[in-house]
């Protein structure tokens, strides 16, 4: 296995990535072509697990050495005894989820903590061309139209943070990015966030019961 | 990435060699409780075991099958064809046999070396027929472990096989799971389903309906190849599927423009099942395809849950298991595949699961097919050898 430096990677998932502790149990949902999970292993010597849909993607997986199951996420998970892993990694998928609340009571089950990242729909850009135009918005994060679009659920910052309120999960970190699409770059922002920032990731930990 | 493909080369020479044990008065002793003894075991080799001995790949084959997995007999005519996975085994390829000592036994129960139904019995000096014990798959695993015991090899880097091969990497894992680092088991189930054993015991009838059978003893007489055939037809069906038989031969007609509005050969279908069926007699005993299906139809890995030999068992070995099913099987489709990924995940296990796309039936695994030698030689190359 070739090891990537981290600039090959998306900037969300560098983020992500530095936040997992070495030698940990990592499910990666949706993991594509692998390079998150190959960059953990080589890097953070961790112990990865991959999901992926597509088959030409699992494939790849499983031929560059890494442990991936090829099938939908939203089915796999439920096979995991609870707390199989250290971390469970949703990166950009939970907007296309049928049903989130269903996966994420999920990952909160088979995970310790889990990392979800996901496209800010209440970008100032976003709020603008609602209110200017009138029209559905598109981004360049959310390139699609109404009628074509995988993202089938908005979200927030403000959504999320209050989700997982509502269903009593600990929000241990929050962290807020304004990525370049047309690159890997992006950097991490502390104000207005949930106006400026393009992508969310949240790191949750369900809360033990006193 | 180290996982080419490219450069691949035969496997060349390759020699069948043969081990005895269970010498009686030691015999084996049986899952069933009968012995058996002595017990020959045919093997082939390739490749070279590392001083280590840490990469050994043992290839279990599927019912028909038997040692010969790959290159050629000394002294064969050039026409000869390989083996029956060259395509998977050889430099280069997916068993990399530049890296790999890969190692092919031909079960207990088998025709082609291994003592089956059709060998001696040294009680009587005559063939066992159907008094030979009823084997099972796990027998056929304590049959392939004196054998790697006598070659000197206590791991393996990986045991990989396909339909009832996959039956037996299953219960290798079960069995020896301190032994085996990596296994992948193909197109294969943890038990057959009615489906499946329907079409063996419409098999087992054929032959037992021919009156050349004799109740397994017809190794002095003409021996039931008209049972074996029409067993084998049935076999070609299960092996292919409704979309591959469409391409292959569709409602075409065998050298003809007309229907014979007759028994003859009319449809081009008709005419490679009576082909394949008059091959497979030269080559297949009748009594060991009783034995064997009967042996595939017993497995049964989901009722033994959480007893001695189960996934569920192994919990604490560190076994990588890289699990693959082809869409258009019908004999061990995909849902059966997915039901082992989902028992080794309870059981908390390493796996890996692809579902390949091919329309060429539960046979896809014997076909020359790029994609599974790039699964499996990059799953092997991932999985650490110590």
């Amino acid at each position: 296995m070739v090891p990537l430096g981290t600039d090959d990677m998306r900037f969300d998932l560098r983020v992500i990535s530095s936040r997992i502790e070495p030698g940990t149990r990592v499910l990666d949902l949706g993991c594509g072509n692998g390079d998150l999970l190959a960059w953990l292993e080589a890097n953070k010597q961790v112990s990865g697990t991959g999901i992926e849909q597509d088959k030409e993607k699992a494939a790849h997986c499983i031929g560059r050495g890494l442990s991936v199951l090829q099938g939908d996420m939203n089915e796999e998970v439920d096979d995991y005894p609870d707390k199989s892993f250290d971390y469970v990694i949703l990166s950009q998928t939970l907007q296309q989820v049928y049903e989130p609340a269903r996966l994420l009571y999920s990952l909160a089950r088979i995970g310790k903590r889990f990392i979800v990242s996901f496209p800010n729909f209440s970008h100032y850009s976003i709020r603008l061309q609602l209110l200017l135009k009138g029209a559905a918005p598109k981004s360049d994060e959310l390139p699609y139209n109404w009628y074509d679009s995988p993202n089938i659920r908005v979200i927030t910052l403000k959504d999320f943070r209050k989700f997982s309120h509502d269903v009593g999960y600990r929000i241990v970190e929050e962290i807020a990015i304004i990525t370049d699409y047309k690159s890997n770059e992006g950097r991490v922002i502390n104000r207005l966030t949930n106006w400026r920032a393009t992508y969310g990731i949240f790191i949750i930990e369900k809360q033990t019961t006193p | 990435m180290n996982n080419t493909v490219n450069q691949s080369g035969s496997a060349g020479l390759v020699e069948k060699k043969y081990f005895t044990f269970a010498e009686p008065p030691d015999e084996l002793a049986l899952e069933n409780g009968a012995r058996l003894g002595p017990v020959t075991v045919a093997y082939e080799t390739w490749g070279q075991l590392s001083a280590s001995r840490d990469n050994a790949v043992l290839v279990t084959h599927a019912f028909s099958g038997d040692s010969h997995a790959a290159g050629y007999y000394p002294g064969e005519p050039p026409e000869a064809k390989p083996g029956w996975w060259d395509s998977m085994i050889g430099p280069g390829k997916g068993l990399d046999t530049d890296k790999y000592f890969v190692i092919c036994a031909n079960i207990l129960g088998g025709c082609m070396g291994s003592t089956g139904p059709s060998s001696i019995n040294p009680a009587t000096g005559k063939p066992y027929g159907l008094s030979f014990p009823m084997m099972t798959v796990g027998d056929m695993i304590e049959v392939q472990k004196k054998l790697l015991d006598h070659l000197g090899i206590a791991s393996l880097h990986s045991v990989i096989g396909g339909s009832v091969g996959g039956m037996q990497v299953l219960e290798w894992c079960v069995r020896y799971p301190a032994m085996v680092r990596s296994a992948i088991p193909i197109a294969t189930t943890m038990r057959h389903s009615a489906l499946a054993i329907a079409f063996n015991e419409v098999a087992r009838q054929a032959i037992m309906a021919d009156p050349c059978w004799n109740h397994g003893d017809y190794y002095d007489s003409e021996p039931p190849d008209l049972g074996l055939a029409i067993a084998r037809m049935i076999g070609h069906v299960t092996y292919l599927s409704d979309e591959a038989m469409r391409r292959k031969f569709g409602r075409r007609l065998q050298n003809k423009d007309n229907f014979s509005y007759g028994f003859e050969v009319d449809f081009q279908v008709e005419s490679y099942l009576r082909y394949q069926g008059s091959k497979f007699v030269k080559r297949f005993d009748a009594n060991s395809l009783l034995y064997i299906t009967k042996a595939s139809d017993y497995y049964d890995l989901v009722e033994r849950s959480n007893r001695p030999y189960s996934l569920q068992t192994i919990s604490g070995a560190k076994v990588k298991f890289l699990v693959i099913s082809y869409s258009s099987d019908w004999l061990y489709p995909t849902y059966q595949a997915k039901e082992l990924v989902q028992a080794l995940k309870r059981a908390g296990q390493n796996v890996s699961f692809c579902e390949i796309e091919a329309d060429c039936g539960h046979d896809a695994f014997l076909l020359p097919d790029e994609r599974l030698g790039k699964l499996v030689g990059g799953f092997l190359d991932g999985t650490p050898r110590n």
